[in-house]
């Protein structure tokens, strides 16, 4: 919440806010510990389908709605599912993937997991965070700037920019995509047993 | 317009409430306990089940599900826009300066050079579902008179 709505709203907004932010990650936190405990791995690809679908709340509640949408659309009806058959197109051997990890592995990841939490809670801090509608309300000469800020939502304000400032990034996604698309198509088409695919 | 999204929120938790209530209480008060064998089978209607549920999905799937997604990503991008795009027109048709086509040119590039990438994935043949084998003539679908269709089924069941 901005400096300026905490005075607008007061206590019971601040404390409204913190009661969504404290429910959005705990959809996100609670899924997350089930993709790590749960032994089978469809079940992992399940629990993570409730984390990406907390994460798509915590954008919702950071007012970039668009982000949030997107996150739904894509990762949690394209990605997820891509996992889902990518599971499924191995053999059935590695399902349960807990009994196959070593302690070494074990080791190394808690390693790496506290290197990660280290470096995100040193961001987290060194970072000042901004709504939609603080990072846009600069350029309230824009019309769809004052969309954002009247909560009319990010997608106008989006599109503006691809249409001007960000038009080359725009372009070069599309190539990007197209690179994405031949090889993903160019690897998924080579067949390593030689006939089924 | 945070709020809207609030709405959207209880809601998805008073229909998850509801289906748990459902699921788990209601249907332990009303429904009677039969302990029966035939309880635990897959169809209760009393066809057996074939084998197991885990089958090697063919790799046809993923190569679609991969095709899916970068459109996808295409229609993200296209939406915003669309969004704009009106207002955008009449703005430059108002000012008077600058190319009205321009945010139409803009567009027909990012799905020209994305087209591209679907006439390759159409001409190589990732799209095709029937897909022709290594040395054989390919197959159409359905079936025709003599074609293998038949063992196609058989092999995905072996």
């Amino acid at each position: 919440m901005s400096a300026a709505g905490r005075g607008r709203e007061g206590e019971w907004a601040l404390s409204f806010h913190a009661i969504i932010f404290w429910a959005l990650a705990a959809m996100t936190i609670v899924p997350a510990i089930g993709i790590v405990v749960s032994k089978n791995i469809v079940h992992m690809a399940f629990w993570l389908l409730g984390t990406l679908l907390g994460v798509a709340g915590l954008y919702l509640h950071m007012e970039a709605d668009f982000l949030g949408m997107t996150q739904v659309f894509v990762y949690i009806g394209g990605i997820n599912v891509l996992l889902l058959f990518g599971i499924m197109l191995t053999n059935r051997e590695p399902l349960y993937v807990r009994a196959a990890v070593k302690r070494p592995a074990i080791a190394s990841a808690v390693l790496l997991g506290v290197v990660v939490a280290v470096g995100l809670i040193q961001s987290f801090g060194a970072t000042e965070w901004h709504t939609v509608k603080d990072a846009v309300a600069p350029g309230l000469a824009d019309a769809s700037a004052k969309a954002v800020v009247n909560g009319d939502g990010t997608a106008a304000t989006l599109g503006t920019y691809l249409l001007s400032d960000y038009i080359l990034p725009f372009e070069i996604v599309s190539i990007l995509l197209l690179v994405v698309l031949v090889g993903a198509a160019y690897i998924a088409r080579r067949d390593p047993e030689g006939g089924s695919a | 317009m945070l709020f809207q999204y609030a709405h959207a929120l209880i809601g998805f938790l008073f229909g998850m409430l509801f289906v748990a209530l459902q699921v788990f209480l209601l249907v332990r008060l009303l429904a009677p306990r039969v302990k029966e064998p035939m309880k635990d089978s897959t169809y209760e209607c009393g066809e057996p089940p074939v084998g197991d549920a885990w089958v090697r999905f063919d790799m046809r799937f993923y190569t679609m599900a991969l095709i899916f997604i970068i459109f996808e990503v295409e229609a993200v991008f296209l939406f915003p826009w669309a969004t704009v795009y009106n207002d955008l027109i009449a703005g430059l048709r108002a000012a008077g300066t600058g190319n009205v086509l321009f945010p139409f040119i803009e567009v027909f590039v990012f799905i020209l050079v994305l087209g591209v990438g679907l006439i390759y994935v159409w001409k190589k043949g990732d799209m095709d579902w029937v897909k022709a084998m290594r040395g054989q003539p390919k197959q159409s679908w359905p079936p025709t008179e003599g074609s293998t269709g038949e063992r196609d089924v058989e092999k995905d069941v072996a």
